[in-house]
């Protein structure tokens, strides 16, 4: 069935590097046999920027602003995860209320994550109506982001030692108005999800990982908890304020693309509960303390939970006010194995669901390459040629 | 599945009596938010030319010649990534940040402000004769 085209013959398909609207481009030469994958071999490092020197570089104070734009999606868990570091190598505590406030933005910034993820997985299936949907609701949370931080992206609320700008009543207010929109929305999303042909026929038992596969090759954030591993930073080691906050990890045991957009989905929720208790819970007093900045030799790891995982961050002072090493590890990094694994024995028409399954960075895939090995043919292929041949492919199956 | 198809319909005929979910810009214009991160403005009266704000800015858009009276400052929007940690370093809240937003434009040359204290002083004395 369906291997009738290019049967007999071993063929790669290059997939990647560049695009030119998303970020981290990769290039994955994926070998198929017939319609099947056999084999995957990534290549990274095509959006190389040489931030870590960079930072070497700047200020710490510059740095902000730097690790700030490493990732325009999850920036408050980068900017988080840098402050962290400099505060502890400045051996100085956030005041509470700033913790809160980090706390506030980061759930925040999840939830419009993981609405922007729901957002292209649909739209990976080719379910447009509900891509459409999920982006404009979206906007809620953009809109309140901007409202307490200047800016819709690159809120640029961390300074070391605290955050820069207060939350008043009337943004809380905001806030709370805002959660209940998305709250509505999200419970209607998961109903959606769950019953919607489209979607059931293309993610369910798609991309399967296993409990022992996650752990085994290290997958992280919602990618590991959707196969049941729990495990999430925000509990494993509490940072700001989530331990004195109650909340739930989610995890499922399916282990494929649909219970990586239930898991999103719900976590969407539990969002929401965090915001709100932190809210309700808001210390009163100052919002950041004066810190030095000239920072003593010393060495530190922090590591944050990204919307898409664990993130991890290591710093190295010198008595300068320069970093003297920078490193930094997303969790797109640490998912990228367990990606391989998956891709493995699949059809090719899966591919799309199942990279754009682990992490929106992925749909950087617009140009691919066929190689023939046989007959040393090469064919280019746009993302556009892939989603379509994934969704002829699904029509006559 | 019936459920899903009845919401979905729903959903989109209330759709279609909806104004439309995306922005009429250019033709009709947002309100920044408040506190929205704009362009920096000098109040050059005020600057002492301490040069506090040209070392902080993490894109070296600000440039400082002189000090106290003689100070000069060239901002440079072209490469400003609108942070706001000049305005939150200077000591004297010399630096104000507006809601503007609409930048864009062909020619670099003309996106370089600069404030100088020593014409201000000069146009001031001005007026008052
Ligand atoms: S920090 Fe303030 S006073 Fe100092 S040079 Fe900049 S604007 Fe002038
Ligand atoms: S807003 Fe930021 S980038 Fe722009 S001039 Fe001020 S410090 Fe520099």
């Amino acid at each position: 069935m369906g291997m009738g085209l290019m049967s007999g013959s071993m063929i790669k398909v290059v997939i990647g590097p560049q695009h030119p609207a998303l970020k981290e481009p990769e290039r994955f030469i994926i070998e198929v046999e017939g319609e099947q994958v056999v084999q995957v071999t990534p290549r990274i490092g095509y959006v190389h920027r040489g931030i870590e020197k960079a930072m070497e570089n700047r200020t710490y104070i510059q740095n902000l602003y730097l690790a700030e734009r490493i990732c325009g999606i999850c920036s408050h868990a980068h900017t988080t995860c840098y402050v962290q570091a400099v505060e502890d190598l400045l051996s100085v505590e956030a005041p509470p209320r700033a913790k809160y406030i980090r706390t506030v933005i980061a759930e925040l910034e999840r939830i419009h994550s993981h609405l922007l993820w729901l957002g292209i997985l649909a739209h990976e299936v080719g379910f447009d109506t509900f891509f459409m949907y999920v982006w404009r609701d979206r906007e809620v949370i953009m809109d309140l982001l901007e409202e307490i931080s200047g800016n819709r992206v690159n809120y640029a609320m961390n300074t070391i030692g605290g955050v820069r700008r207060d939350l008043d009543q009337e943004k809380i207010s905001k806030i709370l108005k805002g959660l209940e929109v998305i709250e509505e929305k999200a419970k209607k999303y998961i109903q959606m999800i769950q019953k919607e042909p489209t979607i059931l026929k293309r993610t369910v038992g798609v991309g399967y990982l296993s409990s022992i596969d996650a752990v085994r090759y290290n997958a992280v954030g919602p990618l590991a908890r959707a196969s049941g591993v729990k495990r999430d930073v925000r509990k494993d080691d509490p940072y700001i304020a989530y331990d004195d906050i109650s909340f739930n990890i989610v995890t499922r045991d399916e282990g494929d693309c649909f219970s990586r957009m239930m898991i999103r989905a719900e976590e969407i929720l539990e969002s929401i509960n965090i915001v709100r208790e932190a809210l309700s819970k808001l210390p009163v007093g100052d919002i950041s303390v004066k810190t030095r900045l000239v920072i003593p030799p010393s060495e530190t790891v922090s590591r944050v939970e990204a919307p898409r995982g664990e993130l991890i961050h290591y710093a190295r002072s010198n008595g300068t006010d320069k970093p003297e090493r920078y490193k930094i590890r997303a969790p797109t990094l640490a998912n990228l194995k367990a990606l391989c694994k998956m891709l493995t024995g699949i059809y090719l028409a899966d591919v799309p669901v199942i990279l754009a399954g682990i992490d929106p960075c992925f749909s950087c895939m617009d140009r691919m390459q066929i190689i023939d090995c046989e007959k040393k043919e090469k064919q280019s292929w746009t993302l556009d040629d892939l989603r379509r041949y994934a969704r002829e492919w699904y029509q006559k199956h | 599945m019936g459920v899903v198809k009845t919401q979905f319909a729903f959903e989109a005929l209330k759709s279609i009596f909806k104004k439309p979910s995306t922005e009429e810009y250019p033709h009709k214009r947002r309100e920044p938010p408040k506190d929205f991160r704009g362009r920096p403005v000098w109040l050059i009266e005020k600057c002492v030319g301490c040069g506090l704000c040209a070392r902080v800015c993490p894109v070296k858009a600000i440039k400082i010649i002189g000090r106290g009276k003689e100070v000069n400052v060239t901002y440079l929007l072209d490469r400003c990534i609108f942070c706001a940690q000049c305005a939150e370093s200077c000591n004297i809240r010399a630096i104000a940040i507006v809601g503007e937003f609409e930048f864009a434009g062909y020619d670099k040359s003309k996106m370089s402000y600069i404030y100088d204290k020593k014409q201000l002083v000069e146009k001031e004395a001005e007026i008052a004769r």
